[in-house]
């Protein structure tokens, strides 16, 4: 196992005392090249996840327990230091949502992703520059780029640059939030080909994070859906989006329309999902749930067994 | 079935802002060809879909339909009436009959409104209602109408009180109070999660069904097109590439741009992969666009003739239309 979660949890301080539980007991393995996808509706927790591995938090954010296991070593025990001079970047690197609107517009692309290997890695400046346009090469795009500024470049070149900066230490995790969210159909295709291609290429185990089931569906071998800071559904990907058993997961699923299925009509989730300060008691999901039973108002159901490492957590399945 | 709307040959270019050496040297202006001769019909009550990808002018389009962009050329008809050159009293009436829907429900209310005061905006700006009962009458059946039940729990809030699905709501209902014939609907529900996206849609298709308002739908997203839309038109920088039944142009595409967008979308099935994308390269600026058909250099079929003619939209099969020499 490359990296193991285990009962993480982050909350966000807005007030005295009160907390925005925003992960609140999350565990998954991520095996070696093996691509999990964590999915779920703007603010269940999934972004937030990713920044805790990464310890990339704003100053209210609270890690309040758990372990994050990489090769068996915990980096949630790391200090920053050695944090950011043996993981960050150089064990695990992020590809941000929206991130190709980061790049400084008035360096280079080459001096920028030079400036990232130069911060971490004691070469020249010559090497540096070398090691960009291997990279730019490495993500399809032209070497002799480097000395492009960011606005000669369209949209999904731009993310591709920030792709070949998280590759730029050679990582055997990459994390990458909503990648190609802000990138139009046929972009988005060639820039999720491109990841399908580099991961496999350097052997890297990928977390892609989305809203975007059909993203998730063709990317994951794994899937996780989120719902209001916890994991509800958990397997491989043809289990949980094929054979889903969590009545989220059922009903998330119908809402989403497929180009490649008839016309029909779409259904949606009554409610929306709950206020993560104060969540609801049991369940979290009990409030919008169809099958809802005494029980779920009163008990929080754990992650069980419902299928050859097919997990769930729901009162259904006991 | 009688067109409540009508664009004919629209055309929106939009000038280059022209540096201090382009006048010195007369260069000519420079225009970006937003839309560039659209035309297409819509019917009373049917839902009618402009797609394409980001800068493909689909949105320019909808605001030419309601004037709220002037057209650089061409003809829009508002129930068999030309309102391209309407103004004053007549621009207004017109107003009173079609309205629209913004993408973001975050930015398109006014944060310091009442919810209440939203919705019978356009009331007073038409002169619509004479007294405060009758306001609040309006707003109560209009607040039902977008299901935000109980009305009088909803009608004294601020937007912020309210979650995104719930704003989309009172955006609809602003658009609806004044009973227009057509909404165009930018985008509606693209900023709003996927479990309540659909309650949205299913909102519009009730108020259709029962007010028979037509709807321009636009959208960047086929796979909701697929489900909610009549019919659908593609577009491709600034003009229509391909036109007919949203399930057919879906299902079975045969514009070569059509058919990459459509293979370029996933699917909620992990056992389906996206295939070869044929295209080559990116979306060509609007300002230069290629010569003949505007998308002949990312072609895979593109023949001798495509660079030196540009296809018409031509009827291929009964409600069917596509721009393209494959075609006759």
């Amino acid at each position: 196992m490359l990296l193991e979660v285990k009962d993480l949890r982050m909350y966000y301080e807005v007030g005295d005392g009160v907390f925005v539980k925003a992960v609140d007991g999350v565990s998954f393995n991520l095996d070696r090249e093996e691509a999990l996808g964590i999915v779920g509706e703007s603010g269940c927790g999934k972004s937030s996840l990713a920044i805790t591995i990464l310890r990339i938090l704003p100053s209210n954010a609270r890690v309040l327990g758990g372990e994050v296991l990489l090769d068996g070593v915990d980096i949630l025990r790391l200090d920053e230091h050695r944090l950011r001079k043996e993981v960050r970047w150089r064990k695990i690197s992020m590809v941000f949502q929206g991130s190709m609107n980061a790049l400084n517009p008035i360096i280079k692309v080459g001096d920028q992703i030079a400036e990232a290997i130069m911060l971490h890695e004691k070469v020249s400046k010559k090497d540096a520059y070398r090691r960009a346009e291997e990279l730019l090469s490495l993500v399809g795009i032209d070497p002799s780029r480097v000395s492009s500024y960011p606005f000669e470049l369209s949209g999904g070149q731009r993310q591709r640059v920030m792709i070949a900066m998280a590759l730029a230490l050679n990582p055997k995790v990459l994390i990458a939030d909503e990648p190609t969210t802000a990138l139009d159909v046929i972009v988005q295709a060639q820039t999720l080909k491109l990841i399908k291609e580099l991961q496999s290429r350097l052997k890297l185990s990928l977390m892609l994070i989305s809203h975007d089931i059909s993203v998730v569906a063709e990317m994951s071998d794994k899937v996780a859906v989120m719902y209001a800071g916890k994991i509800v559904e958990y397997g491989p990907a043809v289990e949980v989006l094929l054979q889903p058993k969590h009545p989220y997961t059922t009903a998330l699923l119908k809402s989403v329309p497929s180009i490649r299925e008839s016309k029909r009509k779409l259904a949606y989730i009554p409610g929306v999902p709950p206020n993560l300060v104060n969540p609801p008691s049991g369940c979290r999901f009990h409030p919008r749930c169809p099958y809802a039973m005494d029980i779920c108002r009163e008990k929080e159901p754990n992650l069980k067994e419902v299928g050859e490492h097919h997990l769930a957590a729901c009162h259904l399945y006991r | 079935m009688e067109n409540v709307v009508e664009a004919d040959g629209l055309k929106k270019w939009f000038p280059v802002r022209r540096g201090l050496a382009d006048i010195i040297l007369r260069r000519p202006p420079k225009f970006i060809r937003a839309v560039d001769g659209v035309s297409f019909a819509i019917k009373r009550g049917e839902i009618f879909c402009l797609a394409g990808e980001s800068g493909c002018g689909k949105t320019t389009t909808g605001r030419l339909i309601l004037r709220l962009e002037e057209p650089t050329a061409g003809r829009i008809l508002f129930k068999g009436v030309d309102i391209t050159n309407l103004d004053g009293e007549e621009l207004i009436e017109f107003r009173r009959k079609a309205q629209i829907i913004f993408q973001d429900p975050y930015e398109s209310l006014n944060p310091h409104m009442r919810v209440i005061d939203i919705i019978s905006e356009p009331l007073s700006i038409h002169k619509l209602a004479h007294n405060r009962e009758e306001v609040i009458e309006r707003v109560t059946k209009t607040l039902e109408d977008v299901a935000l039940k109980p009305p009088e729990e909803f009608m004294y809030r601020y937007p912020h009180e309210l979650s995104g699905g719930q704003r989309q709501r009172v955006a609809i209902a602003r658009a609806i109070i004044l009973q227009p014939e057509f909404i165009v609907a930018d985008e509606p529900v693209s900023m709003l999660d996927m479990s309540i996206r659909a309650e949205i849609l299913d909102l519009m298709l009730g108020i259709r069904d029962r007010y028979g308002i037509a709807y321009l739908f636009i959208t960047h997203d086929l796979a909701v097109a697929k489900h909610i839309c009549d019919r659908i038109a593609i577009m491709y920088l600034g003009k229509v590439v391909e036109l007919g039944e949203a399930t057919e142009v879906i299902d079975n595409p045969l514009h070569p741009y059509t058919k990459a967008l459509t293979a370029a979308i996933p699917v909620p099935d992990p056992r389906v992969k996206i295939g070869e994308i044929p295209i080559k390269g990116e979306v060509p600026s609007p300002i230069n666009p290629p010569s003949g058909c505007r998308f002949h250099p990312r072609c895979p079929y593109a023949m001798d003739i495509c660079s030196k003619k540009e296809p018409g939209l031509k009827d291929v099969e009964k409600g069917r239309k596509v721009a393209c020499h494959l075609y006759g």
